[in-house]
């Protein structure tokens, strides 16, 4: 079966954010970037159904410039077998879903796997896009994901709870936990990545639809009032009268 | 031209989150000078739709088919984009909730708009220009987004509009049918499990939320969570090593990796506010943090805070609650 498996390369989950001085531009010095962690899952998953159906390749594909290279071969270092990338910034989420969608359409892929979401700019939404452009379902975001034969089931999570949905080939999911225990390079894996496939290809499609015309911090909170833990009742005094949330 | 909005109901009920789209949508529509109308899925009575008035919905789009009653992905984008062309429908609003998302994205390609999530305020609309606030970066920062293209869907983040409430009006509601056929439903679900919600109260929807980290040193003193919980009718939720060793269910953890929340009340107990845990709480609007290290990170980001023990604390919140009445 062929897995391919969509990458996006987001700031470390603990940098601080700043931007370029119009506010146009998340200001990328000095800043540590990663898989996206859901994304982690994705690729995880897809290399465990590989391993127990015993054959078929997992192809990771990455929208960005030469600079997410490094998490390219991170994610062949992890197991996947070759990689795409899509020679272009990723300009919004429906620019995005083209190109995956272009590539997916070109390479007979079976399972698109995806994280459920991108933890920079939090769209929830590119697994969609992708479903509809091909005219195949999506499941998101799924936290179980298992195959017999062409045949898929998974877990929704829906708003308090989940729904068990089968689906057959080819279709779409966008992973979250508990689906597996994200994998961690080894020291074989990394040595093997250097030699793995890495296809670079020009952007296809048709111009973005969504512009961000300025970035902003959300406002700064004013600083904590501590209440003594022997009053502790006064909490809820002030939560009532002064916070009027209770 | 109007604006659509997408209704979630279920077991007859409108949600939380959809009163609140319903507002926005209703407000979008005043500032175009047009009305809003609402398709609703899910399982509804009429005169809950007819309530929808009180938001400032005119009219309501129900297709009374059972299947319809649980999510099915393919159906639902189906009858919307139906309902969007009935209604020459310029701007489409969803809750930005995991059937909002589901459907939107696909929605945006089938009616060729452009799409903007986890909105946080009303478009601006001035000047000819369509530009709507956003959360990105895990809550860390704000994106203006202008939509560039005729036709626009914004999904809202809950909690981030407060649902207005004009007595007396009411909506007409009418059947309405997209002409469904077997192949809709091809991604119906098996089987619906829905979790036992502690209180009844549904975390992602709930405007209080008591929530534990690993300084309650095990799933044996989670009755210290409820017993507050139960006592505010709050949610209770978990950071992410107390689900990961299962002293609490995976719905229930919090922060980058698992949900996001934006209640008005959050109050964190023994969680020392990673930057991570941050992420799916910061834009809740009051946060309470109790910890018995003053150095806790998570007071940073507190409004209110207590450095004590949970052990003596908690007693004493649910005591004082009850004592409020
Ligand atoms: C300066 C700057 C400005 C930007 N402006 C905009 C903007 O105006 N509007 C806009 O929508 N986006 C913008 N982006 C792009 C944005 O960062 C995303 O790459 C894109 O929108 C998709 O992210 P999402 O959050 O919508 O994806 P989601 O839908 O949250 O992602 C779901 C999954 O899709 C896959 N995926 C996402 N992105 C990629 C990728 N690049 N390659 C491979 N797989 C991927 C991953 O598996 C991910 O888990 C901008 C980026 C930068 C750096
Ligand atoms: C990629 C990535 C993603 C992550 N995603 C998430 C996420 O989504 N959600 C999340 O929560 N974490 C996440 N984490 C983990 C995060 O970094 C922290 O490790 C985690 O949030 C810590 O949980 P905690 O606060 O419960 O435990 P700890 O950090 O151990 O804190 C326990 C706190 O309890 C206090 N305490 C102890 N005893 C008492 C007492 N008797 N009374 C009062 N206070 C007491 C201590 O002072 C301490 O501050 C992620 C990490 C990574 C790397």
């Amino acid at each position: 079966m062929k897995f391919l498996v969509c990458i996006s390369n987001v700031p470390d989950t603990t940098t601080k954010i700043t931007f370029t001085p119009d506010n146009k531009e998340f200001n990328k010095a000095g800043v540590q970037f990663v898989i996206n962690p859901w994304d982690e899952y994705a690729l995880t998953r897809a290399i465990e159904l590989k391993e127990a159906q015993g054959g078929g390749t997992v192809t990771v594909l990455n929208v960005g410039e030469a600079d997410t290279e490094p998490n390219i071969r991170k994610a062949l270092a992890i197991g996947a077998d070759d990689a795409i990338r899509v020679n272009a910034a990723p300009k919004d989420a429906f620019f995005v879903a083209e190109q995956i969608a272009n590539v997916a359409k070109d390479g007979g892929y079976d399972v698109i796997l995806m994280g459920k979401e991108s933890i920079d700019y939090n769209g929830f939404q590119v697994h969609g896009m992708v479903g509809e452009l091909l005219g195949i379902p999506t499941v998101a975001p799924a936290m179980k994901l298992d195959m017999s034969g062409n045949t898929a089931t998974l877990e929704r999570e829906i708003e308090g709870g989940k729904e068990i949905v089968e689906v057959n080939t080819p279709f779409v999911a966008s992973c979250q936990q508990p689906m597996c225990e994200p994998r961690i390079p080894n020291m074989r894996g990394i040595m093997t990545a250097r030699t793995k496939p890495l296809k670079v290809v020009e952007p296809t499609g048709d111009a973005p639809r969504t512009e961000v015309t300025e970035f902003a911090l959300p406002p700064k909170k004013q600083g904590v009032k501590l209440i003594d833990a022997e009053n502790a009742g006064e909490l809820i005094k002030l939560l009532r009268n002064e916070a009027k949330v209770i | 031209m109007s604006v659509l909005v997408v209704i979630e109901c279920d077991k007859g009920e409108v949600k939380k989150s959809s009163l609140e789209v319903a507002t926005y949508a209703s407000q979008v529509a005043q500032q175009l000078g047009t009305t809003a109308t609402a398709v609703a899925v899910g399982e509804a009575t009429e005169d809950n739709l007819a309530k929808l008035g009180e938001q400032g919905i005119s009219k309501v789009l129900y297709d009374a088919e059972p299947r319809l009653k649980d999510f099915v992905n393919g159906a639902y984008t189906k009858l919307i984009a139906a309902a969007a062309e009935q209604e020459s429908a310029q701007v489409l609003v969803l809750a930005n909730s995991n059937i909002g998302a589901a459907v939107g994205s696909r929605l945006s390609i089938r009616l060729k708009a452009s799409l903007a999530t986890n909105a946080v305020e009303l478009p601006k609309t001035d000047g000819g220009q369509f530009v709507v606030k956003r959360g990105a970066f895990s809550g860390k920062a704000l994106a203006d987004v202008a939509l560039t293209t005729d036709r626009k869907i914004i999904a809202v983040k809950k909690n981030s509009i407060e649902a207005q409430h004009e007595a007396g009006k009411t909506a007409s509601v009418e059947n309405f049918s997209a002409n469904l056929t077997d192949a809709d439903f091809a991604d119906a679900p098996k089987e619906v499990v829905m979790q036992d919600q502690a209180g009844g109260v549904l975390l992602p929807e709930a405007d209080l939320v008591v929530s534990g980290g690993r300084g309650m040193k095990g799933p044996e003193n989670w009755n210290l969570i409820e017993d507050l919980a139960k006592a505010l009718g709050a949610a209770t939720a978990c950071s992410k090593p107390v689900s990961d060793t299962d002293w609490r269910p995976h719905h229930e953890h919090v922060g980058q990796t698992g949900i996001t929340i934006s209640p008005n009340l959050y109050i964190a107990c023994g969680i020392s506010g990673a930057i991570q845990h941050l992420a799916g709480v910061n834009s809740s609007k009051v946060i309470v943090v109790i910890n018995k290290d003053p150095e806790a990170p998570f007071f940073k980001a507190a409004d209110y805070g207590i450095v004590g023990d949970v052990f003596d604390v908690l007693p004493k919140l649910t005591q004082a609650v009850k004592e409020l009445g």
